[in-house]
């Protein structure tokens, strides 16, 4: 192993760990950390990787790469089916308005059409590592910015296909001359040819998923080597990545589609599972790339013209993706959310420039320039939502705090609730109910907006800031319910909550098991898991249609409830004596077969002695026996 | 002709050959209304208006159930505190239950010789039920002696089918409104005044 290669690992992994931590303690989220990293070690401030930035390019390409095949794997048919009117209604008005908008200004600036329209399609792409990484981190995915960002980016990622089937042909339309060297086999081609090669291998990639990684796979699961099926995935990555290299396409591209046909299979959720360590660490590496291919040079030379760039291609964006989220109805925050999310050129527009670079649409110093726009406009998007969050939603949105009447007494709630989803929410309903007046935090502004009409004391914004929590009471109340959605953001109230109001007792909502240890070992007793209560109420209704008295079955329940909760406080102690690595899922599979096997010793409801028990007739039958025998001397017995 | 609802309490009625065999017939008379109570509120969550509405629309009412530890089984006791509301069942303008006629009709495994100043359990049975007939005083009903199926961890099938032929035979006189509430109130259990009138009319 090259020393070049150790010290370049070496620096990124530094990069991600210095910068990620502070950026969130800041409160600017892990996508801005990754970014000021990567500036600040790239070549024109530290200058400690990439001297020239081609390496860190290739670095970057398969981090991208890795995450076009995940989001391809996301991307299950029955699923993008539900949203189609969605995806297609608003992905279209987005991609087709702002790619004529761009248009039109690049051709009045005397590019050719060809140029202009192949632009115009590169720069109507939205990063969707950035806003996808962004909203799961917020825990706005569910919201209605969420899923209408979602809608657009799925229709973006979809829509490179034909742009890039279409590409060759604006090419052999252009009037530039083909270059004499060909460093692949597609440029070697004629545009109509190389356009029928790249559908040709898209076909491939596709036929290839059902007829041959499929049957692969099946193979390589029989053989039940975990680790094996790790390297498969990897393998399938970087084949479909190598040959379409190999015929000069883009290997992002190819591993996508892979991903789409893959989502189909059965072995989807494994290939899931097992990419997905490799998947944080490629998003953040792909992050840290881009902010060190960002071309300061090119800045420090025109800084005029790429700022105007960087500022028009956001303003035009951001223009149409306001009136799209107009035309589709979000609300004022929600809106807004959603136009500055989506503002950034996304990275499917470094793959487009590179093609076009090579067709010979694009000029080499405009490519250049693109890159470095849709770099820095990556870089810009993180702060914008930041200037959102802190400086425009608070003054112009809903507020963060409902204002006060003024002849209203603000008295302070003994309950804090934080989340208003369906957890959280009947929880809030429960107790107002109840005439127990309870304070919610929630990061929905839509939903903000109607619990303030139907009376409820709500703070908007992210319950983990320290400085909402405190503004709802959080030093004076007694009780905080932990109902965020998100397991990940939940813990980090948790976390935080525990640290900074002790004063405060914490129940939470755990949405599973594995959930509920983090949990206990954190040291909280009030679980609550998500299902456990349901699930169990089901199985009673089932013992009832089953025959059994309704009473019988009630308390069977409640005795498994008791018990279940007993033994996962149990099992807590000793998960951690296993001090082997196991995977997620793994540990899942082996905790089942805990319970089970506990299940099978203590039946919790066979051991019922209640009432008239068999036992207690027995003895008593006994007792008769020999009462007769007193009685009746001379009977023996 | 009389309605007869039956409050019936058993947690574990699955397990219980006597209760069974007492219900499996009286139960599908038309006049007769089994309320199950452990089936209906196995939350304990009792529907008051809806058991006073039941109360309303029959003119006998059977407390059902096993003897547990010299009382009724817990449920019992919830619908008790719960539906014999003060101004409805009792005091002032508690009128609702006036002259309704309600006795016990319970199971214990103890024998009957076991209920007495000289037998284990110290008390009869007619001691042990003062609370509830006291409650049907306070109510202003008229309570009956209780019918009793006793020792039923001993009893024979013959035996038990005799028990729930009687019940059955109970029940249908209380409908057609063939006995003298005079004559009851002599006996300690209604058993001994069924077996004194077929006795009687077969003499």
């Amino acid at each position: 192993m090259s020393q070049g290669f150790l010290q370049d690992a070496l620096l990124y992994l530094a990069a991600a760990i210095v910068f990620v931590p502070i950026a969130k303690r800041l409160g600017l989220g892990s996508v801005l950390g990754y970014l000021i990293g990567g500036i600040l070690i790239g070549p024109f401030f530290l200058g400690f990787v990439g001297g020239e930035g081609k390496d860190i390019m290739h670095f970057a390409e398969f981090g991208v790469v890795m995450m076009l095949f995940l989001i391809g794997l996301e991307l299950e048919p029955a699923h993008f089916w539900r949203m189609r009117h969605l995806v297609v209604g608003t992905g279209s008005l987005q991609l087709g308005l702002t790619t004529l908008l761009f248009f039109a200004a690049f051709l009045a600036i005397g590019f050719t059409w060809q140029a202009s329209l192949a632009v115009g399609l590169a720069l109507s792409m939205s990063s969707t590592a950035i806003v996808l990484q962004t909203l799961r981190e917020k825990g706005l995915e569910q919201t209605q910015s969420g899923r209408s960002s979602f809608a657009v980016l799925l229709f973006q990622d979809i829509a490179v296909i034909p742009i890039l089937a279409v590409l060759p042909l604006l090419a052999l339309a252009s009037a530039q001359a083909p270059s004499g060297e060909h460093a692949t086999f597609i440029q070697g081609l004629p545009g109509w040819a190389q356009t029928l090669a790249l559908l040709g291998a898209v076909g491939l990639v596709i036929l290839s998923g059902r007829f041959i990684i499929v049957p692969f796979l099946r193979f390589i699961a029989r053989v039940r080597l975990r680790e094996l099926f790790t390297a498969s995935a990897l393998f399938i990555v970087m084949a479909t990545a190598y040959v379409m290299v190999l015929v000069g396409l883009s290997p992002a591209l190819g591993t996508f589609l892979a991903g789409v046909v893959l989502a189909n299979s059965e072995y989807r959720h494994e290939l899931e599972s097992d990419i997905e360590p490799f998947k944080g660490i490629l998003l953040g590496l792909f992050f840290i790339t881009v902010g060190a291919s960002i071309n300061f040079s090119l800045i420090v030379n025109n800084p005029l013209q790429i700022t105007a760039l960087v500022l028009g291609a956001v303003l035009v964006k951001s223009a149409v993706l306001a009136l799209t989220g107009r035309v589709s109805r979000l609300t004022f925050d929600q809106n807004v959310l959603f136009t500055l999310g989506l503002s950034q050129v996304g990275e499917f527009a470094f793959v487009l420039f590179s093609f076009m670079h090579q067709l010979q649409i694009l000029p080499a110093d405009w490519t250049d320039r693109m890159m470095g726009v849709t770099a820095i406009s990556m870089t810009v998007t993180p702060l914008l939502l930041l200037v959102n969050e802190r400086f425009i939603l608070p003054r112009f949105g809903t507020l963060e705090k409902a204002e006060r009447e003024a002849d209203a007494i603000d008295r302070q709630h003994p309950v804090i609730i934080a989340g208003f989803g369906h957890f959280g929410g009947v929880v809030a309903r429960f107790l107002k109910a109840n005439g127990v007046r309870a304070t919610i935090l929630d990061n929905d502004s839509d939903r903000v907006d109607l619990l303030r009409k139907m009376g409820f004391k709500v703070f908007y914004g992210d319950a983990t800031r320290i400085d909402i929590l405190k503004s709802a009471g959080a030093e004076q109340a007694r009780l905080l319910i932990a109902a965020i959605g998100s397991p990940d953001i939940n813990y980090d109230l948790v976390e935080k909550t525990q640290k900074l109001f002790p004063n405060l007792t914490i129940m939470v909502r755990a949405a599973n098991r594995q959930d509920a240890y983090d949990y206990i070992d954190a040291g909280i007793r009030d679980i609550y898991r998500e299902s456990l209560d349901t699930a169990v109420r089901l199985g009673i209704d089932v013992l009832v249609k089953l025959g059994y008295r309704k009473y019988t079955a009630t308390r069977a329940g409640q005795n498994f409830i008791r018990y279940d909760e007993a033994a996962m406080h149990k099992l807590a102690l000793h998960r951690h004596d296993e001090s082997a690595y196991i995977s997620k899922s793994r540990e899942e599979i082996r905790m089942q077969q805990q319970l089970l096997a506990s299940d099978r010793e203590i039946n919790p409801t066979v051991n019922d002695h209640a009432w008239d028990s068999d036992v207690f007739v027995d003895r008593f039958k006994d007792d008769a026996r020999k009462e007769e025998n007193k009685k009746d001397p001379s009977r023996k017995p | 002709m009389n309605r007869i609802l039956i409050l019936f309490a058993h947690p574990r009625f699955e397990k219980s050959q006597a209760s069974r065999a007492l219900l499996k017939d009286v139960g599908q008379l038309p006049e007769v209304t089994l309320n199950d109570l452990y089936e209906k509120y196995a939350d304990f969550n009792i529907d008051i208006d809806a058991e006073k509405a039941l109360m309303a629309a029959h003119e006998i009412i059977v407390w059902h159930h096993p003897f547990y530890m010299y009382g009724a089984p817990a449920l019992l006791k919830q619908w008790i505190d719960l539906v014999l509301e003060h101004g409805w069942a009792h005091g002032r303008g508690g009128e609702a239950l006036k002259g309704r006629i309600i006795f016990t009709a319970l199971t214990s495994g103890g024998t009957r010789e076991a209920y007495g100043a000289n037998g284990y359990n110290r008390f009869t049975l007619a001691e042990f039920l003062r609370p509830f007939e006291q409650t049907a005083v306070r109510c202003k009903m008229v309570y009956l002696p209780p019918f009793a199926v006793q020792g039923t961890h001993l009893l024979t099938d013959d035996e038990l089918a005799r028990h729930a032929a009687h019940y059955r035979m109970l029940m249908e006189r209380l409908i057609r409104g063939d006995f003298r509430v005079e004559d009851m109130m002599r006996f300690p259990f209604l058993n001994d005044w069924l077996v004194h009138e077929t006795g009687a009319n077969k003499t």
